[in-house]
């Protein structure tokens, strides 16, 4: 898509959004809610700068060590019994998936909640091949019974009312009747998806933290979806991101204590699963075979530059998208990506390029707010401003994200020509403000989407250089 | 905080260019805060902008050449006070970055470090006391996002009007939210901001207050506009002519 038409394309996503007023009501009680419940599991402001400084530090120091920590999570998850397999993109790393299932002779399979399977767009490419994926996660699953993409990265279905899920499965599986009772939708779910678990072929997940000291695959979940899908299958594949390794066992507690608690203000969540081999001789359960497949994906890329590199210590809670100011207004849908709000402005330009979705950097107001919620501290307000760098640079490099410079249009370059032609000179803009000021009444009655819903501000009749001299202030 | 020790005998104001043309008085009763306190307040005459614009939208070429013209007007050593949370932070926060690695980095540093916003410096430098002496009335703030996200200093103003005993300040719902406004966000994405503000106007209006008060003249044209366009009765200020209006005698 040329940068014009992937512009176009956003803003008619953004006036699609912006229309629907329930829409807009759903998230902004949602992210309420959210907000909510995360300031009640910090009451001492210190000490969450504190935890935050803490965990920042825990993911800064596997990322800078991230090449020894992986081969160290290799080599322990293969003393465990459990395969590795690296893939460079989404292709290789459905490949590997499809590979192993066919070897498998699995046709029907189970997956828990898992990011980077809708990164790679697992679920596609196994269809395509004869496979149905069927998504366990109450919230992915309902997205599922739409045929829609998820809009939250935690809470994929926040976007829909009950009325609308309860539509979806008695329009699905007619044989559990209406009901609107938010129990009885769960309770249907239930009994829908505990017989899917029980006849898989096999189980996908994907993976919070990867321990390479012990060689442990950490799930984080509240459905026990995520624990069903790996241990009741006879094959469990986890598929992840080469940056979500952790050096040591003990990185995991502060870690996990602000993912839940940023995330969905929760202290801890109904389940947390550790994962370290398959089943053994003599065990009752579990699987045969686990296998995990590491995904790249562009990541390899962003660490090599100093500044993009924080992006990688993200740990996926959500946060900064609940306390986004624009994400409340538009939802995850708008973006058109499958990161949405200010971690996704920041990623999914990294990961496609400037010129494909670069465009995202501009919804944003950098208000800040994302920043401070970070429970790793990513500096995403400074991230969205660099990449609004590169995308009307004039300067291309091969280091930097792709697309560079693909934004600049001639119109914007020569405002800004202009503008530092009168405010980089005391003398022009004197000239400017007497212009400005003598001439107040030329002022333009509108001017553009700002006067769509504001009065314009005239100047003054007279600038404050002259307001202070008047009244006596020094002039230097 | 609150040292006398910190207290200069004069003073840079750093107009901005917003307050400059647009709303000169919150400028200069920002000014007349100072001078009141017993600082000289020096008014730089060749001064303009401080980049932030171009900065914000990626054109740092240009936001760097505005700055260095910025950064020559206020030379001595001496605090420079700005009537705005974002401009401060442009300075404050931003310049170093902006002049990285350029031979007048060791200024740009230098002056971001002595730069301060106007209820930061009333609060932290002046220890500023009070007295109202005006009638009873009822407001709401709207903290502007780099006042609290990026420098931190959201609750100067409040402690402000907190010595004013017959001020009530209504509290907001969401009060910590963006009102939209962001610069040349409201120019890129108008419909996004529009509804930003939109909501902003309902979250202070639905406080009964009458008057909104800021100490960032961006937040309060945004805001202003918006309720000007809708026909509503508050009444935006900027929190320097509010205080001002307050304690004068000679009001």
């Amino acid at each position: 898509m040329s940068a014009t038409n992937q512009s176009k394309a956003f803003q008619s996503r953004i006036g699609e959004a912006l229309g629907n007023q329930q829409a807009h009501t759903n998230f902004r009680s949602a992210m309420n809610m959210l907000m909510e419940n995360r300031l009640k599991q910090f009451p001492d402001q210190e000490e969450l700068l504190h935890k935050r400084q803490r965990a920042d530090a825990i993911r800064a120091h596997a990322l800078r060590n991230l090449p020894t920590l992986l081969e160290k999570l290799e080599q322990k998850l293969v003393e465990n019994g459990i395969q590795v397999h690296w893939a460079e993109n989404g292709e290789e790393a459905n490949a590997l998936i499809h590979q192993l299932l066919s070897q498998a002779g699995a046709r029907s399979v189970v997956k828990g909640k898992s990011m980077v399977s809708e990164e790679i767009d697992l679920n596609h490419y196994m269809e395509e091949r004869g496979i149905k994926v069927l998504e366990s996660d109450l919230g992915e699953f309902i997205l599922q019974l739409a045929g829609e993409t998820p809009s939250h990265i935690v809470m994929p279905a926040i976007h829909k009312s009950k009325q609308d899920i309860a539509e979806l499965i008695h329009k699905h599986y007619p044989e559990h009747p209406y009901s609107e009772d938010v129990d009885t939708l769960t309770q249907q779910a239930r009994q829908i998806l505990r017989d899917k678990f029980c006849h898989a072929d096999a189980g996908i997940s994907g993976v919070n933290f990867m321990v390479a000291e012990t060689g442990t695959l950490c799930l984080v979940e509240n459905e026990g979806n995520g624990r069903m899908s790996t241990t009741v299958p006879p094959i469990h594949i986890a598929v992840t991101g080469i940056e979500k390794v952790v050096e040591s066992l003990s990185d995991v507690p502060p870690l996990l204590e602000l993912l839940t608690k940023s995330a969905t203000g929760q202290p801890i969540t109904a389940y947390f699963n550790m994962i370290t081999r398959p089943r053994q001789r003599g065990e009752m359960d579990g699987p045969q075979e686990v296998h995990l497949v590491l995904l790249d994906n562009g990541r390899s890329h962003i660490r090599r530059d100093e500044e993009l590199l924080d992006t990688l210590r993200c740990i996926r809670c959500g946060s900064c998208i609940n306390h986004c100011p624009v994400y409340v207004q538009v939802g995850g849908h708008a973006y058109g990506t499958v990161y949405p709000g200010p971690i996704g402005s920041v990623l999914e330009p990294m990961r496609q390029g400037l010129d494909k979705i670069g465009a995202l950097t501009s919804a944003c107001s950098l208000c800040g707010a994302c920043g401070q919620v970070c429970p790793v501290q990513i500096p995403l307000p400074k991230l969205i401003n660099r990449l609004r760098a590169e995308a009307v640079t004039q300067q291309v490099e091969t280091q930097g994200v792709k697309g560079q410079g693909s934004l600049r249009k001639l119109l914007e370059v020569w405002t800004w020509k202009g503008w530092r032609l009168i405010f980089g000179s005391g003398l022009r803009y004197r000239l400017f403000k007497l212009l400005a000021t003598r001439l107040r009444r030329l002022t333009p009655p509108k001017m553009g989407g700002w006067s769509r819903y504001r009065t314009i501000a005239k100047p003054a009749s007279r600038s404050l250089d002259e307001m202070a001299a008047k009244a006596g202030f020094d002039h230097e | 905080m609150a040292m006398s020790s910190d207290r200069p005998s004069e003073v840079y104001f750093l107009a901005t260019c917003l307050t400059d043309l647009l709303y000169p008085r919150a400028g200069l009763a920002g000014m007349e805060l100072i001078r009141r306190a017993g600082v000289r307040v020096i008014y730089p005459k060749r001064q303009s902008c401080c980049g932030q614009p171009a900065y914000n939208s990626g054109y740092r070429d240009e936001a760097l050449k505005v700055a260095r013209h910025q950064l020559s007007c206020f030379p001595r050593n001496i605090p420079v006070v700005v009537p705005s949370g974002s401009c401060a932070g442009m300075v404050s926060h931003h310049w170093p970055e902006l002049f990285a690695g350029k031979p007048d980095e060791a200024e740009a540093v230098n002056m971001a470090g002595r730069t301060f916003e106007l209820t930061q410096f009333l609060v932290d430098h002046l220890d500023l006391q009070l007295e109202d002496l005006g009638e009873p009335t009822e407001i709401v703030v709207h903290t502007s996002c780099s006042s609290r996200n990026e420098l931190g200093i959201e609750e100067r103003i409040e402690s402000l009007l907190a010595q004013l005993s017959n001020v009530t300040v209504r509290e907001q719902a969401r009060k910590a939210e963006c009102c939209g406004f962001g610069g040349t966000f409201s120019i890129k994405q108008p419909d996004i901001s529009g509804a930003m503000v939109q909501d902003k106007c309902d979250a202070l209006e639905q406080t009964g207050a009458t008057r909104v008060v800021s100490q960032d003249c961006g937040c309060l044209m945004n805001i202003g506009g918006a309720l000007e366009k809708q026909g509503r009765t508050l009444q935006p200020q900027h929190i320097a002519e509010f205080l001002l209006e307050r304690t004068n005698v000679s009001n």
